[in-house]
C-alpha cells in the first residue's frame, strides 16, 4: 500500500473514531428533553396555566414501557414529551394534571401530605374538597391504591400526591401520550415560583418499574419521572 | 536517616562542628512558634468550628494532631535544608562522599520517638472516638457511648432524594425541617427507607450512614445557635448532589413552640404515618400486601411491594 494510501487511511479512521466521540457525547450523554417555555408573552403579574400528564406508557421514547410526563405547550397544545419546563419567577402557575398511571404505595406516607401549594391543598375531580370544602391536604397510599406519583420540588416544600387508576378500571391507557377518553384522574393546584434559577423537581414513588426497588430507570431519568423547573 | 560526615583523619582539616546541636538549635524554635500558631490562632478557625460538642471534640482532635505533626515535619525540612546547605558538593571537590553505615542511635531515637508518638495518637483517636461525645459519628444500633439524662430523640429518614425528620417525644410527626434546641443532647437515629445515604450536619460535626434497614445512632449537644448545612454524604444516585438543605439550632423556648406548632400542624398527615420504629420495612404494610395479593398486582416497587408479603396467603 502507497505512502498516500494509508495516510487516507488513517486519515479517514481518525475521523470516524472523533465523529463515534461527539455523537455519543451529543447525542447521549448531553441529551436533554427540550425545554418548554411558559415565559414567551407571558404578562408580569398574571398567572400561568399549565397542563400535565403522568402517562403510564410512551411511544416517543426508546423506553416505551416507562412511566413519564408529557406537558402541553403554551404554543401548539400539543403534548410535549419534557420535564423541562421554563417558568417565569415570582408568579402562580395554575396547574391541571390528568394522572392515568395506577397506583402504587408511598414509600414514605409522609409524601401523602399535599405541602408548599397556594393554600396548602389540591383539589381532586370527583372528589369531595376535603372536610371544610377548601380542599385536599392529605393522601393516605396506604389504605387503598391511593397515590400514583407525586409531583415534588423539594428546594421549594412543594410536593403534590396524585391519585392513580384503579388497577381494575377499564379504557386503561396503552399508548402514550395518552387521551382523554382513557381512565384518568384530574388534579388541581397553584404555586408560587420563586426567584430565577433552576430546581429539580421530582416523583417521590418508586416507579423505575423493573429496576432496583423501583429506584432506578424512569424515576432516575431526566425527561421521564424527574426535571428541572428554569425559572426565569 | 544519614549521619553527619566524619573527618577522614587527623590531618583532615579543623574539627567538625556539633551538627546536631546546630540542627537542634534551628529546629527547636521553629517547632515551638509552629506549635504556638497551629494551637493559638489557627486552630480556633480549625473546621468544623465548635458549633457542637462533637464538633468541638473534632476540632481539639486535629489540634493535637498537627501541634504534634508539626514539629516532626519541621525536624524533616531543618535537617534536609541544613544537610543541603552544609554537607553539598563545593566547586573542585570530586571526592567521594564518606561511606555510611547507619547511626544506631540516631535510628533507634527516630523510631522509637516517632513510634510513641503514632501510638499515643492512636490511644487518643479511641478516647476520642468513643467518649465523651462519640465523635459525632453514627455508632450502630447500640452505642458503646450514650449521655445522661435523657436526649432529644431525632429520627433522620432518608430516601432519594430527601431527607425528613420525625420527633418521637412530640407525638412522632414528620417534617422536612431540622430544628434543635441549644444546649440539650441530641440523639440521631439514622436510617433510610431506599438506598445508602448519609446524613451530614457539617456544623454539628454529626455524620452518620443511612443504611435500609439499620438504625445507625449518633449524638451531639449543640452548643451555639445557628444555622446548619445539612448534606448527603453518600453518593446515592442523580439528585445527590441537591441533597442538602439548612437545619436551625435555635433556643428551647423557640425549639418547644416550633415543636409544639409543628405537631398541630402536621397531625392529620401524622394519623397516617406507620407508628415510630427505630427503622422501617415498607414490605410489610400488611393491608397494602393484602390489597396487591388480591388483585394480583405487580408492584412496581420491585422486592419492596407485592403479593409476596401478604401474611395470609396460601
Amino acid at each position: 500500500m502507497s505512502v498516500g494510501a494509508r495516510a487516507a487511511t488513517l486519515l479517514v479512521a481518525f475521523i470516524a473514531v472523533a465523529g463515534g466521540v461527539v455523537f455519543v457525547v451529543i447525542h447521549i450523554l448531553l441529551a436533554e428533553p427540550a425545554t418548554v417555555n411558559f415565559t414567551a408573552g407571558h404578562a408580569t403579574g398574571r398567572p400561568v396555566n399549565m397542563t400535565i400528564m403522568t402517562d403510564p406508557v410512551n411511544d416517543v421514547s426508546n423506553h416505551p414501557d416507562w412511566v413519564s410526563y408529557f406537558v402541553k405547550s403554551p404554543r401548539t397544545g400539543k403534548w410535549i414529551h419534557s420535564t423541562i419546563w421554563q417558568l417565569p419567577a415570582d408568579t402562580r402557575i395554575n396547574v391541571t394534571a390528568y394522572e392515568f398511571d395506577s397506583c402504587d404505595p408511598l414509600r414514605n406516607q409522609f409524601n401523602g401530605l399535599v405541602r408548599g401549594t397556594v393554600g396548602g391543598v389540591m383539589s381532586v375531580s370527583g372528589e369531595a374538597d376535603g372536610a371544610n370544602g377548601n380542599g385536599i391536604s392529605v393522601v393516605n397510599s396506604d389504605t387503598t391504591c391511593g397515590v400514583a406519583h407525586t409531583f415534588s420540588v423539594p428546594e421549594l416544600g412543594l410536593s403534590v400526591p396524585f391519585e392513580g387508576v384503579l388497577y381494575t378500571a377499564k379504557n386503561q391507557c396503552t399508548q402514550g401520550p395518552c387521551v382523554m377518553s382513557d381512565t384518568h384522574t384530574l388534579t388541581r393546584f397553584s404555586f408560587i415560583t420563586p426567584g430565577p434559577g433552576d430546581y429539580r423537581w421530582q416523583c417521590f414513588i418508586p416507579c423505575g418499574l423493573a429496576s432496583v426497588d423501583g429506584n432506578g430507570h424512569a424515576m432516575s431519568t431526566i425527561g421521564f419521572m424527574t426535571g428541572y423547573l428554569d425559572v426565569a | 536517616m544519614a549521619a553527619a560526615p566524619e573527618a577522614a583523619g587527623p590531618a583532615a582539616g579543623p574539627a567538625e562542628p556539633n551538627h546536631g546541636l546546630r540542627i537542634l538549635l534551628i529546629w527547636l524554635p521553629l517547632a515551638l512558634i509552629a506549635d504556638l500558631v497551629i494551637w493559638f490562632v489557627w486552630g480556633p478557625h480549625l473546621p468544623p468550628g465548635d458549633m457542637s460538642t462533637s464538633a468541638a471534640g473534632q476540632q481539639f482532635a486535629i489540634r493535637v494532631m498537627a501541634v504534634m505533626a508539626a514539629p516532626v515535619v519541621l525536624f524533616v525540612l531543618t535537617y534536609s535544608g541544613y544537610a543541603m546547605v552544609t554537607w553539598r558538593t563545593r566547586d573542585g571537590d570530586e571526592e567521594d562522599g564518606p561511606p555510611i553505615e547507619g547511626n544506631t542511635r540516631v535510628q533507634v531515637s527516630w523510631i522509637a520517638i516517632t513510634a510513641v508518638l503514632v501510638l499515643s495518637l492512636f490511644v487518643f483517636g479511641l478516647v476520642e472516638l468513643s467518649a465523651p461525645a462519640g465523635a459525632g459519628a453514627g455508632a450502630g444500633p447500640s452505642p458503646l457511648w450514650k449521655p445522661g439524662g435523657k436526649p432529644l430523640v431525632v429520627q433522620v429518614i432518608a430516601q432519594q432524594w430527601l431527607f425528613t425528620y420525625r420527633y418521637p417525644q412530640y407525638g412522632g410527626f414528620e417534617t422536612t425541617e431540622l430544628m434543635l434546641p441549644v444546649g440539650q443532647a441530641i440523639q440521631f437515629n439514622v436510617t433510610s427507607l431506599d438506598v445508602i445515604h448519609s446524613f451530614w450536619a457539617y456544623q454539628l460535626a454529626v455524620k452518620a450512614d443511612a443504611n435500609p434497614q439499620v438504625n445507625n445512632v449518633a449524638y451531639t449537644t449543640a452548643q451555639h445557635t445557628g444555622e446548619v448545612t445539612l448534606r448527603c454524604a453518600e453518593l446515592c444516585g442523580l439528585w445527590h448532589g441537591a441533597m442538602f438543605d439548612y437545619g436551625h439550632v435555635v433556643s428551647v423556648a423557640a425549639f418547644q413552640a416550633w415543636a409544639q406548632a409543628t405537631r398541630a400542624k402536621m397531625a392529620k398527615i401524622t394519623r397516617t404515618l406507620p407508628a415510630y420504629a427505630t427503622v422501617y420495612h415498607p414490605n410489610e404494610i400488611k393491608g397494602l400486601a393484602k390489597f396487591y395479593y388480591e388483585a394480583g398486582l405487580p408492584g412496581a416497587g420491585g422486592g419492596y411491594y407485592g403479593p409476596q408479603y401478604y401474611p395470609n396467603q396460601p
